[in-house]
């Protein structure tokens, strides 16, 4: 037995070691009042809200959709039905790309990993009796995020919902594209001047919106170290900031907007040092680097994911266990929303027994666990106050190196946050095969001859049906107001200096297809490639 | 002296997510085989323009967005049309076991799905490439 104690190593999911045992002499560079506070009193670290989950429970909020727009506008009602107190969009790879479903590149993806949203057509059917001012909506959108937001804009509008009563966010962040998800349409400097125009507008028109969702959820699929999801987020916000700053915006006018978004992977503790140590981190960005007055500016409010890439496809059932316990890592971080994966994630989209029971998982840990009646139940452990301390340092470590390379955009030029991904990535690969890590099912406690679960088909009709209605959308709409709105557009997009959001909103209300204001925008902007590392 | 295996790491259709791609490109490297990776959203024709090209033993397609059953097919088809009847095909990613069947009669040699080990697919290539050469 001692033998084997000597022999194993004892490392976090990301690597990271870890002693036997934690003391106060762990945490000697260590105080209450400096490093932690009460929750709601900065640097946050406790939590941004006194009571917590007392007063409110985190928002459910399960990313779905597939298919056209009535298939995913069936499972939203399916799923406000069963308690969810959300929405979160998921579109199909042709939306995200900024290509219409006739496109040839869009042949085989039509409603296939999300919904398909071609026009303002579809929005109004993806909303169809769902009142906006009453829920809040997220949208997964990031290089056409401003015409997705359009959209729902306008579907407020026309359900006779003032824009002053909308919530919800849209991702709108671009650099983790760039870094991880590769979801990318134009190069880095013009979409950063469409994200700094959401902003701006948001301000204005649509004050209790998140303009963006800055997230490392994606940045860990990829193969990112918890450290590296932490510190790579953290500095693409400072990014955002120093952009909208250098537009002219005033940092108290967006930043209470900004919103945050990370993966709850399967190492319990180092999860919640790293949701606590963002808050702080953010809470010393925003008042030390940017000297923001309004308080909000400081609070980093964040949604959770469980991590999609920790699933297996072998013994599925297997996955619920995991997601609960990574479920319960944002909870007991102080996540403001949380999206619990299905256990079929690593096989197709959900089907609805699966996306039932994950958001079952959260009110179990909501109404069950216990775990919401204090505030940071896990705050002065020895331990995870060492980790959070130890997240902090690393992160500093990361933003010089990127101050250094002249920030994000500059970093990503020069492949620096896709190259420390990969290695990463390599690493656990590696670290898996080796066996220095278990997976449960894959690489031991394996079964032969596992019996196929159901999994959610998605037939081919969608496609056919999706290209139908969007046929005869082109036939029956003003074809002229629609070339006159487009045009409008390309000229404000090669001027530089002017909002876009009002001339994509009017190219919207003409119903102009997401392809063909994107058409518009690659004409003026052109198109980003990767550059090889 | 045998030459060394040569790999196109390719990713057909609009999916991004290339951690898979990439991850098994490098394994590939380290067992000494030599890579050629396309980069991202490639169609059909050009996947099968740069199997010709680079003269390859082995395509390894890795897609993760649900699309497979529509661009496998077709690049398979593809490179019947150009003679490439003896270059290896494999694919990697989200793959339901519902269509493996299908993928194998289209003449895909294996289909590797979450959880599949570097070594077993680098093992796997080391077995079975150029036979029909």
């Amino acid at each position: 037995m001692a033998k084997d104690v000597k022999e194993r190593s004892f490392t976090t999911v990301s690597g990271l070691p870890i002693e036997r045992l934690y003391t106060p002499e762990s945490i000697t560079d260590f105080g209450y009042e400096h490093d932690l506070a009460d929750p709601g009193q900065p640097p946050y670290t406790r939590g941004i809200y006194p009571t917590m989950y007392r007063s409110r429970l985190w928002t459910m909020r399960q990313f779905s959709g597939f298919g056209t727009a009535k298939d995913t506008n069936e499972r939203f009602h399916y799923l406000l039905k069963h308690g969810q107190t959300g929405l979160s969009v998921a579109f199909h790879l042709p939306t995200l790309m900024g290509l219409d479903s006739d496109d040839p590149m869009s042949e085989g993806e039509v409603g296939k990993c999300g919904v398909a949203i071609d026009s303002l057509a579809d929005m109004e059917t993806l909303f169809k009796g769902i009142p906006l001012d009453k829920i809040s909506t997220s949208m997964t959108t990031n290089a056409p995020a401003t015409m997705i937001w359009s959209m729902y804009l306008v579907v407020a509008e026309k359900q006779g919902v003032t824009w002053d009563k909308l919530r919800g966010t849209i991702q709108n962040d671009i650099l983790k594209e760039y870094i991880a998800q590769k979801t990318y349409i134009f190069p880095p400097r013009p979409s950063m001047k469409l994200i700094v125009d959401t902003f701006e507008f948001g301000t204005k028109h649509v004050p209790q919106w998140n303009t963006i969702s800055i997230s490392g959820y994606h940045i860990r699929e990829a193969g990112s170290t918890a450290l590296q999801e932490l510190a790579f987020t953290l500095y693409d916000g400072i990014e955002y900031v120093e952009w909208a700053l250098r537009a002219g915006l005033d940092i108290d006018d967006f930043a209470p907007r900004l919103s945050f978004f990370f993966n709850a992977h399967n190492d319990l503790f180092e999860e919640v040092a790293k949701y606590r140590a963002a808050r702080k981190i953010w809470y010393k960005v925003m008042t030390e680097r940017f000297k923001c007055k309004n308080p909000k500016s400081a609070i980093l409010r964040f949604h959770t994911q469980t991590a999609g890439c920790s699933l297996t496809a072998q013994q599925p059932y297997n996955n619920i266990v995991r997601v609960a316990i990574q479920g319960l890592a944002a909870v007991l971080g102080g996540t403001q929303s949380l999206h619990t994966n299905s256990l079929d994630e690593t096989l197709a989209l959900p089907t609805e027994q699966a996306a039932r029971i994950a958001l079952r998982t959260q009110q179990i840990l909501a109404h069950e666990s216990g775990v919401t009646n204090t505030v940071d139940p896990l705050g002065g452990s020895y331990f995870v106050e060492r980790l959070t301390l130890d997240m902090e340092k690393g992160c500093w470590e990361y933003f010089d190196r990127l101050d250094a390379m002249g920030g994000m955009v500059a970093a990503i030029e020069k492949s620096f946050p896709q190259r420390e991904i990969q290695d990463a990535s390599y690493e656990y690969q590696k670290a898996i095969e080796r066996k220095e890590k278990v997976i449960v099912g894959v690489n031991d406690f394996v079964m032969e001859d596992e019996p196929p679960i159901d999994i959610l088909l998605i037939d081919e009709s969608v496609t056919e049906r999706q290209l139908s209605s969007l046929n005869q959308l082109r036939q029956t709409r003003d074809n002229g107001r629609v070339r006159e709105c487009r045009e409008t557009l390309r000229k404000a997009a090669a001027k530089g200096d002017v909002n876009l959001m009002p001339a994509i909103l009017d190219c919207v209300r003409a119903y102009a297809t997401l392809g063909e204001m994107c058409d518009d925008l690659r004409s003026v902007f052109g198109t980003y490639e990767e550059p090889a590392f | 002296m045998e030459t060394r295996i040569r790999v196109l790491v390719a990713k057909p259709g609009l999916d991004g997510h290339d951690r898979g791609a990439k991850v098994i490109a490098r394994a590939f490297r380290d067992a000494g085989f030599e890579v050629i990776y396309t980069g991202l959203r490639q169609t059909p024709e050009q996947v099968v323009n740069a199997a010709l090209q680079e003269d390859v033993d082995v395509v390894g397609l890795s897609v993760l967005s649900g699309a497979h059953m529509t661009l496998c097919p077709r690049i398979m088809e593809l490179m019947k049309k150009e003679g490439l009847n003896d270059v290896m095909v494999l694919i990697g990613g989200i793959i339901p076991d519902q269509d493996i069947a299908r993928l194998k009669e289209q003449g895909i040699s294996e289909i590797f799905q979450p959880g599949a080990s570097t070594e077993d697919i680098v093992t796997y290539v080391r077995q079975n490439v150029r036979k029909n050469k």
